[in-house]
């Protein structure tokens, strides 16, 4: 494999992680969420791979693997059982309609690229152009998070945002060291079943998931 | 100086309009043969203008005539360029055009009411248009400005006794005079810099081109002479003024009005920043781009909203606006990274635009007159089947519809195409983030141009096709023969202007060589006359007369064919569903044609929009009458001059508290006033 | 000359002789699916044939704008058959109209067509008018972006010299091509009235868009109607090939791969023809305020498309 074909495969991978990060923010149902997720774990590690084996770096192999394995089936699979058991709607509510917040996205995306000038200019790595795309997909993230009301989504929102922080570490320096990356996926997996208790919690104290509950903790005056 | 000089032609037909408006009141005795003979007059010096004009293309080169009239030390300079040329061309085009069209129309007004005011401020209007597009220094300039706006003034307010009128041209003189204070302001900073601050001899436009301004002052200037011209020429949001005004206006100077005296500030801006300011810096045409794109979008979501028929087409000439400022942004960006040629392809684009705006606006608007004068009413929800009462201005009124949504082989699709090369052309420029931000423009301009064929088919449809709607029985007719040739003439030059593109794009050559130092017209016909290739045959072509002549091949065959076996055709009425009772209040109208687009776009728009049931008592399902009202208001009204209006009038109200009406008050304050300057200097 | 004129005329009666059999195609497969038995693939033929021998009843208040609406879409849609690369890019009449007057010459059809559905004085004509405009309003700016993003990767709007490019340079993966794909299927669907935004088969009061224009017709106009129609779609899978897959279509001065050209596309078509007929039976039509959603989502798409020209390539 050439160096521009590995070139020419990355870019699309990371035109299809673009993709799904859109995809997050325009789906309405919460089980699409959980599989356009799912999807963007596929690309990462795929790309991940992609890196690794142009770059010869082969801890990248375990990084991809982790990835496949947490985020494509583990994180996920928790998430189902999670909306199962607590018997969460199946529809998202948005705060933003859908096409202003589409429109916010691209804004993001032109904001980003613009960002990572720079960088592009002095990288000379094969992944260099898609650092854009990278933190485009983690502000795409946060904006979900901002514009969703359910905290299952938001924890979607938190999870691509991860994601797009995984794919920025892989196209700006070839990926973190591994301990550091068997840290992360660690502190990802834990973060799930913490919030998953959270979720517990909140719906014990409030009979609900909407966030807007959460308003009711602060102190009156 | 021999006649055939354009300067000389030029000043000779505005002296003709200026002597007609003069005579004019002799003649108010005789309405009839005033009309006669003042739009007789007036369309022998629109010939002699649009001859001057043309003629002032075709040379290139700059002739200035200097009057030593007005004050010590200050003549009127005249000149006349290429750039002024092709302006003047345009405004006394439509001028021969209306003039024509107003022999029946203002002869039908002269009926209801004496119309001497409407001739002596049209001819004092046609002349102030042409001086300012003549005049060669700022002086002479602000004064043709101000001539242009105040009998433009009067004309908004021809029929006041009506409240609407009065206001509508109140609100006009104001945005028209808050403008021309900017424009004077950028001319004074102009002229300082290129004479100095304390003399008058900066004043010509020739001593401004060549001045020095420190780049700080160049943009205050572009800043302050833009936004006096955007002012008159109704971008958004400095636009409300002329959805009030056009409606009020009668029909043919609603026409002049759109169709070419915005274009005179969209002349002031090319003079200014084209030429006296060479062009600056990127972000100049960056604003008016931006600017252009707002006022594209929401001009024609506004006018899709619209139920009367003039403010329809007065927001669609802001839409028209924000195209035309559109192209010139582009321009301005390439100018000023010294892309000419591409420079020269926008401006072409803005230029063909302004020329086509003029044609298809001031038809519609004649048409509209014509609506106006056979059925009496304004708002279209009453009107439809008028293609059976007056077939002919249906046909011409359907070239226009289509000119303007920018359908081939018309002539509005030859300056969207232009303009949508330019933006196609965008990636060459060097700004990486200037490169991501055109393709959305040029994605707003797509919207806009498919919007505004939603627009025109709502327009057509609802007034011209159906059954008629009012509750009154229809007593339209077709109009007299004026109108229609007046009409048909400008529809001509639609198609025209759509057929043949590469010669007026030749035409407009030397124009664009003055300002920006490059043509396209060579490049443009490389291919031949047929073919529109601006930049090279394998980049884009365009081929107007072969379209044409295809699909009328084809309909031809597919006529031909079919009617080689006679069949029947029988009339029937409609399908009705199997229900009886169909009634002419069941069709679509003009709001709920663009019920669609309230849902989609709802939120960037104000409405009020609610039904009430007839009868409160009685339960909902048995109400027999509901009660739908629906109120779209302008944002930028309510957001931006609303507030402004409240705070003056506050400061207004406060300030009351200062008048007693008792003189020594007054003397005191006077006093008080006094004190305090002497202690001060 | 000669041999782009014959080239230009053979497309023009290929096209306007192939589209009834393509959806006939489309029609046939979508029976399958269904488990139904299909009529054949002749029977769009059929259909033409008898509404050409049936006679003509028009409204009583129709004027002369309904009569010529029907020629007018059709003259459009013969014209843009000869304007888009199906089997050569030899073609002369793809020089007078690039892909922008492309977009235009289908939209002078729309124009005619929902003018049309206003004039006959139905309240059923009116609302299929305002939705099919607000349909298109929206589905041009996709469209465009879409075209644009190729036209960026080719250096030109002429839609042969874009056939020309792709097919001489070599092949490259390209992102925003996929994404312009994507946008380009979307506003197709869009724009020929297929589940699930409009349903070419649906005579139910309060889902049609396009079925609700031309209800009035009868007679010849319908089969010019139905003809224009069926090329319509025809048009846009040939113009989904030409820009996304001109692999194998008959280059300038190419006789020897007319055969080859034929043979593929008619590979592709019946490809795409499998992609809608899944598409369709999956899917059900959506309520008409989501379209607007659905358009805004290619929309984005295409300008996805656009962005990742410039950031990743």
């Amino acid at each position: 494999m050439t160096q521009t074909l590995a070139a020419q495969i990355n870019s699309v991978l990371a035109a299809l992680i673009l993709l799904t990060a859109f995809g997050l923010l325009m789906q309405r149902r919460i089980y699409g969420l959980l599989h356009l997720f799912a999807w963007q774990g596929v690309f990462l590690s795929i790309s991940t791979a992609v890196v690794g084996y142009t770059a010869g770096l082969h801890h990248l192999y375990i990084s991809a693997i982790l990835t496949l394995a947490l985020k494509v089936f583990a994180l996920p699979y928790i998430l189902y059982v999670l909306i199962h058991k607590l018997n969460i709607k199946k529809d998202v509510e948005e705060m933003v309609n859908i096409p202003t917040t589409m429109l916010m996205g691209i804004a993001l995306v032109i904001f980003s690229y613009h960002l990572t000038a720079p960088v592009r200019e002095l990288s000379t790595l094969v992944t260099k152009s898609t650092l854009a795309v990278a933190l485009a997909t983690v502000m795409l993230g946060l904006l979900m998070m901002i514009t969703r009301k359910k905290a299952v989504t938001q924890i979607i929102g938190f999870l691509a945002l991860e994601n797009g922080l995984f794919f920025a570490a892989t196209s700006a320096t070839y990926g973190m060291p591994l301990v550091v990356e068997l840290g992360v996926a660690l502190d990802i997996l834990i973060a799930a079943f913490i919030f998953g208790i959270f979720f517990f919690q909140i719906r014990t104290t409030f009979d609900s998931l909407e966030l807007k509950e959460m308003e009711k903790l602060k102190e009156e005056d | 100086m021999t006649m055939t000089a354009p300067l000389a032609a030029a000043f000779f037909a505005v002296i003709i309009f200026l002597i007609m408006a003069g005579v004019a009141p002799f003649l108010a005795s005789r309405q009839a043969s005033l009309v006669r003979i003042a739009f007789l007059f007036s369309a022998a010096a629109s010939v002699m203008a649009v001859y001057a004009g043309i003629a002032a293309v075709s040379a290139g080169s700059a002739e200035t005539l200097i009057i030593p009239i007005g004050l010590p030390d200050l003549p009127f300079y005249l000149r006349v360029d290429a750039l002024s040329g092709f302006f003047v061309a345009v405004v006394a085009l439509l001028g021969l055009f209306v003039s024509i069209y107003s022999f029946g129309y203002v002869s039908g007004l002269a009926e209801g009411r004496p119309v001497t005011s409407l001739v002596v401020f049209y001819c004092l209007f046609m002349a102030g248009m042409l001086l300012v597009l003549l005049s060669g220094d700022a002086y002479f300039f602000m004064i043709s400005w101000e001539l242009m706006a105040v009998s433009s003034y009067f004309l908004v307010c021809f029929e006041d006794e009506s409240v609407e009128a009065r206001r509508a041209a109140f609100i006009y003189l104001l945005v028209a005079h808050v403008g021309a204070v900017m424009i004077l302001l950028a001319f004074g900073i102009l002229a300082g810099f290129a004479a100095g601050f304390e003399n008058f001899g900066g004043f010509t436009f020739q001593a401004m081109r060549g001045a020095h301004l420190p780049p700080m002052w160049a943009s205050i200037a572009f800043l302050l002479a833009f936004s006096g011209f955007a002012a008159k020429a109704g971008v958004i949001p400095l636009h409300v003024w002329l959805p009030e005004a056009h409606p009020a206006a009668p029909s043919s100077v609603s026409a002049l009005m759109s169709g070419v005296m915005l274009k005179t500030a969209i002349y002031g801006m090319i003079r200014v920043t084209f030429d006296l300011l060479h062009a600056g810096a990127w972000w100049w045409g960056g604003l008016v781009l931006c600017l252009g794109l707002v006022s594209a979008v929401m001009g024609i979501l506004y006018a899709l909203l619209q139920v009367d028929l003039k403010r329809l087409l007065a927001y669609s000439s802001v839409e028209n606006i924000g195209i035309i400022l559109i192209s010139l942004g582009l321009a301005m960006i390439f100018k000023s990274f010294s892309m000419n040629l591409l420079a020269a392809l926008a401006l072409v684009a803005a230029l063909y635009h302004c020329l086509n705006h003029a044609m298809f606006k001031g038809l519609l608007f004649m048409g509209a007159g014509a609506i106006l004068h056979s059925t009496h009413g304004k708002n279209m929800e009453g009107m439809g089947g008028l293609i059976h009462r007056m077939p002919q201005t249906a046909v011409i009124f359907l070239i226009g519809c289509l000119a303007i949504s920018a359908m081939p082989p018309l002539n509005g699709f030859v300056s969207e195409w232009l303009a949508f090369q330019a933006f196609l052309l965008s990636p060459v420029l060097p700004g990486q983030l200037l490169r991501l931000l055109f393709p959305l423009g040029a994605a707003l301009l797509a919207l806009t141009a498919a919007m505004s064929a939603r627009c025109f088919v709502k327009v057509y449809g609802v007034v011209f096709l159906g059954h008629w709607r009012g509750k009154q029985p229809c007593e339209a007719h077709e109009v007299g023969v004026s109108m229609r040739l007046g009409m048909g003439l400008a529809a001509v030059m639609c198609v025209g202007l759509g057929l043949f593109p590469t010669f007026v794009i030749g035409w407009m050559d030397p124009i664009t060589k003055g300002l920006v130092g490059a043509s396209i017209g060579s490049s443009a016909q490389a291919f031949g006359w047929m073919w529109l290739t601006p930049v090279a045959s394998a980049r884009a072509s365009y081929s107007a007369p072969i379209l044409f002549a295809g699909v009328m091949a084809v309909i031809a065959a597919a006529y031909y064919i079919l009617h080689a076996r006679s069949s029947a055709v029988r009339r029937a009425d409609i399908w009705d569903c199997g229900f009886p009772k169909l009634t002419a209040r069941m069709q679509y109208n003009s709001t709920s044609f663009a019920m669609p687009l309230r849902r989609i776009f709802g939120s960037l728009l104000l409405i009020r929009e609610s039904v009430k049931p007839g009868d409160a008592r009685r339960p909902l399902p048995f109400q027999e009458r509901f009660t739908y009202h629906l109120r779209v208001m302008d944002r930028v009204w309510y957001s931006c001059y609303r507030p402004l209006s409240d705070a003056a009038f506050w400061v207004a109200r406060h300030a009351t508290r200062l008048q007693h009406g008792r003189i020594q008050i007054y003397l005191m304050y006077s006093f008080i006033t006094l004190i305090v300057l002497l202690f001060f200097a | 000359m000669i041999y782009s004129i014959s080239i230009e005329c053979l497309q023009i009666a290929f096209v306007l002789g192939a589209a009834p059999l393509f959806v006939g195609w489309v029609r046939m497969l979508k029976c399958w699916a269904h488990g139904r038995a299909s009529a054949g693939l002749l029977q769009p033929y059929r259909d033409i044939y008898k509404l050409f021998y049936k006679d003509v009843t028009i409204a009583r208040n129709a004027s002369w704008i309904f009569r010529a609406a029907p020629y007018i879409t059709f003259g459009a849609c013969v014209l843009a058959g000869g304007i888009i690369p199906v089997i050569s890019t030899d073609l002369p009449l793809s020089l007078s109209a690039d892909v922008i007057a492309l977009v235009a010459v289908f939209a002078i059809a729309r124009f005619f067509t929902a003018l049309a559905g206003m004039d006959a004085g139905t309240a059923f004509g009116g609302m299929g008018s305002s939705r099919e405009m607000m349909v298109a309003s929206l589905a041009e700016p996709a469209m465009l972006m879409s075209v644009f993003t190729i036209s960026l990767v080719a250096g030109s709007t002429t839609l042969s010299q874009m056939v020309h490019v792709s097919l001489s340079s070599p092949l490259v993966l390209r992102p925003s091509l996929a994404f312009a794909l994507l946008a380009f299927a979307l506003v197709a669907i869009a724009e020929t009235g297929r589940i699930p935004v409009d349903n070419p088969a649906t005579h139910l009061e309060l889902t049609m868009i396009h079925e609700a224009m031309v209800l009035e017709y009868s007679g010849r106009h319908l089969a010019l109607i139905e003809w224009a129609g069926e090329m319509k779609l025809f048009l846009f899978a040939s113009l989904g090939v030409a820009l996304f897959f001109p692999w194998g279509m008959a280059g300038v001065y190419n006789p020897l791969m007319l055969p080859v050209a034929f043979v593929s596309l008619a590979a592709k078509l019946a490809a795409i023809g499998a992609a809608i007929v899944l598409v369709e039976t999956r899917l059900a039509k959506m309520r008409i305020f989501h379209v607007p959603e659905f358009l805004g989502i290619a929309f984005i798409l295409a300008t996805l498309g656009m962005l990742s020209f410039f950031m990743l390539e």
